[in-house]
């Protein structure tokens, strides 16, 4: 088959290009917009500079560490050493293998069960404020308090532990949690969701009570039970918050940070717990490398830069 | 006043006010001397507020060197737990936010050089500033040395030994004066502690957090080994030695199961079991006693020490360390001079500052412990300080006896010391959670890495 236009060149209609007159017409009035909006503007200035300092700054910096080493005190480009040396670390790919573990059991876990928590929060007719507030309720438990619960009672190897006690009772095997390289996985996702889920079941919550009544009732007199009328009209009509979530599920469990610092005291059972974030700090503050550091962070601001990519892609379609 | 005007007035104010808060954030660095003439230097490490009596004391240290120097302002700086926080040393560093006398651990030299924030004060250090410098041991000074010259002060010194929990020896029918000097005799300890039953461990080991590298080292010099060779090149602790540490532990945890059920233990986490009552045994440093009475509500009687065990025999070697402090690059010589004039108030003074026992006895805070070991064998400085010592001795000195009486070698810590330990983190974590683990397989990789780090320079 031959090619008779450009890969992709008739694909989408493209906005039609101004005329070059209206072009020079808005940089003229553009000084004007500025001065009739001083105030505005001012404030913008403001918010600009804090962006500018507090956000862009840093991220060229670390662009910027990424190439350089500093030796006393010294400073000098390297190109790509920097790179080199963080690839070429034993832990490297332990920690992009954990990560992805990890998002991946995230997404099953953490992305599943909110939604079908607010499937049923949603088709529930009393106690529903209640029993919202009990699901909200653990994100508002500071992180790092929820994290010792787990790490001390919940994740207590010895028989005395809240999990294992349970096992016990049911005449299951103990487990040793966070000490066992099998179990870290899982345990540090069991954690993160229950720390989580709140949020998620509100925003579905929200999508859910959106869907016309009508569709059910339609699906209803058609026949539909419940699982084809999740399946035919729940997850159709709430597509675009299922895919938001899910990019904003991929993109925050990739930095996973707080749950092996506090539950595995950093990089667990032989790096079974150690993720890319971590890896990002160790280097940086243990190993005193903040250079190597700076270039994992760009390695990894690239990966996830590419899944926001794609999920823009796919949304622009969908759309 | 009309609409538009107001509005130039009111962006113009916001303006200038943003200006200011910015040129706010900025700071100024060069405050030495004021009119009067007088000196300020900033001193890290003031003790936090829960420690009132160490608090107090600072504060009182702080008027009376004043007092004694009205031409000099010390303006001390407190951040929390930052002065044993690894990572907060190394952000105060990279952010060049260190004070202009700062605490850095013994291991830390090298990262303050590479920081390029250290000072050379090998020229403004001898017995004019530091009255106690001709007493103070060659080798601690030779830490804080580097091609010759002198970046820092040292202000502590420790050597680690076998921690026991008396209390616990004596339960299990094990002589409380007679502290094991072998690792078989530790094992067969350990065993008899851990059939006291309700949870407590016979011996207890570090794994995370960099602590169990710290460990894997001391255990290692125990066995004559090293962590790195002469050369500083190469790791050098996958070999017999290496092997037989890890054995050991592994042989402890798993098969006579006397080291408890919860390891991945980090510093505080250990302790918090010991000061419970929880712990038979474990390695440390004397102020490690301290830790637990302080902090994890322990009984300064219940814990004596040993020396540190050896595989057949006494021990070849035991870990030492310490602390100091360091002089931020650019200070003035009138700084340098006040900043040593304080640290050897403070720090380096029978009767004084850290060594004012008098003070200290009536306090919740130990005298009698070996330690901070500063000063050579047979010096003034040494001789003052151990008669202070005694005879305001507020803890049972002869908890201490076995450790004193027996001195182990003393050997620093390996270069590069905190990155070493990350990775050796893993290997002690593997034999203590895995009962599989692969013995030659964790040295191989811990040495895989350390030998890398060494190559990148890092």
């Amino acid at each position: 088959m031959a090619l008779t236009t450009a890969p992709g060149a008739t694909r989408r209609p493209g906005r039609p290009a101004p005329p070059p007159r209206q072009i020079a017409a808005r940089r003229a009035g553009l000084g004007r917009k500025v001065r009739d909006n001083l105030t505005g503007h001012t404030f913008l200035i403001g918010a600009v500079a804090c962006f500018a300092v507090f956000s862009w700054y840093p991220m060229v910096r670390g662009v910027v560490m990424s190439f350089q080493r500093t030796r006393r005190g010294e400073t000098t480009w390297v190109g790509w050493d920097n790179y080199a040396r963080i690839v070429a670390d034993p832990s490297f790919w332990t920690a992009w293998k954990n990560t992805f573990v990890f998002t991946g059991l995230a997404l099953v876990l953490g992305y599943a069960v909110p939604f079908f928590v607010a499937i049923l929060l949603n088709e529930l007719r009393h106690a529903k404020g209640y029993l919202r507030v009990l699901v909200y309720l653990p994100v508002m438990l500071p992180p790092a308090s929820a994290l010792f619960l787990f790490k001390f009672y919940a994740y207590d190897p010895s028989e005395a532990g809240l999990f294992n006690a349970v096992l016990t009772a049911l005449g299951l095997p103990t487990s040793e949690w966070m000490q066992s390289p099998t179990m870290t996985m899982p345990a540090m996702v069991l954690a993160s969701t229950w720390m989580n889920m709140g949020g998620a079941v509100l925003i579905y919550l929200a999508a859910l009570q959106n869907i016309p009544g009508e569709l059910y009732e339609a699906a209803e007199i058609d026949g539909a039970g419940v699982w084809r009328r999740i399946v035919h009209v729940t997850i159709p009509q709430t597509r675009l918050i299922l895919a938001l979530l899910a990019m904003l599920q991929i993109v925050a469990t990739m930095q996973v940070f707080t749950e092996p610092l506090i539950l595995a005291n950093g990089a667990g059972t032989q790096d079974s717990a150690t993720s890319v974030a971590y890896l990002i700090y160790q280097h940086g503050f243990f190993q005193n490398d903040l250079n190597g550091a700076a270039a994992l962070g760009v390695i990894m601001l690239v990966v996830l830069a590419g899944f926001s990519a794609v999920y823009v892609r796919l949304t622009a379609r969908q759309d | 006043m009309s609409v538009p005007q107001y509005r130039k007035v009111a962006a113009a104010a916001l303006a200038a006010g943003l200006g200011l808060s910015l040129a706010a954030c900025s700071t100024k660095s060069d405050d030495s001397a004021d009119a009067g003439g007088k000196v300020t230097i900033t001193v890290d490490c003031q003790p936090v507020g829960a420690q009132k009596e160490l608090l107090k004391n600072w504060n009182d240290d702080v008027a009376e060197f004043q007092r004694q120097n009205p031409n000099i302002v010390v303006k001390s700086v407190s951040v929390g737990e930052q002065c044993n926080n690894p990572p907060d040393f190394t952000a105060r560093l990279a952010g060049g936010t260190v004070t202009d006398v700062f605490y850095g651990y013994m291991t830390d030299l090298q990262q303050v050089l590479d920081s390029g924030q250290a000072m050379d004060i090998t020229d403004h250090v001898g017995k004019d500033s530091v009255p106690t410098w001709d007493s103070v041991d060659p080798a601690l000074k030779e830490v804080f040395t580097d091609g010759g010259k002198l970046y820092g002060v040292p202000v502590k010194n420790y050597s680690m030994g076998l921690i026991y929990n008396k209390a616990l020896f004596q339960r299990a029918g094990l002589d409380a004066a007679n502290p094991p000097k072998t690792w078989a005799e530790v094992r067969t300890a350990a065993k008899k502690i851990s059939a006291l039953g309700g949870g407590v461990a016979g011996y207890s080991e570090y794994s995370a957090g960099n602590t169990g590298g710290w460990h894997f080292t001391s255990l290692l010099y125990s066995q004559g080994g090293q962590v790195l060779s002469a050369d500083g090149k190469k790791a050098d602790f996958n070999n017999p030695m290496g092997k037989q540490v890890l054995q050991n532990l592994k042989d402890m945890r798993y098969g006579d199961n006397s080291m408890g059920s919860r390891q991945l233990l980090q510093w505080g986490d250990l302790l918090t079991n010991a000061g419970a009552g929880k712990v038979g045994m474990f390695i440390g440093a004397p102020d490690a006693t301290q830790a637990i009475v302080s902090q994890f509500q322990g009984k300064y009687q219940d814990w004596a020490m040993g020396p540190l065990p050896g595989q057949d025999g006494p021990a070849k070697a035991t870990l030492g360390g310490g602390e100091g402090y360091f002089f931020k690059k650019g200070l003035s010589p009138e700084q340098v001079k006040a900043g040593l004039k304080w640290i050897a108030y403070q720090k380096l003074t029978p009767g004084k500052g850290q060594f004012d026992y008098v003070r200290a006895k009536p306090q919740n805070y130990p005298v009698g412990l070996p330690q901070p070991l500063l000063f050579t064998n047979g010096s003034d400085a040494q001789k003052q300080e151990l008669d202070l010592r005694k005879a305001n001795a507020n803890v049972d000195t002869t908890n201490f006896t076995a450790f004193e009486a027996n001195p182990v070698p003393i050997k620093g810590e390996p270069r590069n010391a905190q990155a070493i330990y990350a990775v050796l983190d893993a290997a002690m974590s593997g034999v203590l959670t895995n009962p599989n683990a692969n013995v030659d397989a964790l040295l191989k990789t811990a040495e895989d890495k350390v030998n890398q780090l060494l190559a990148a320079g890092s």
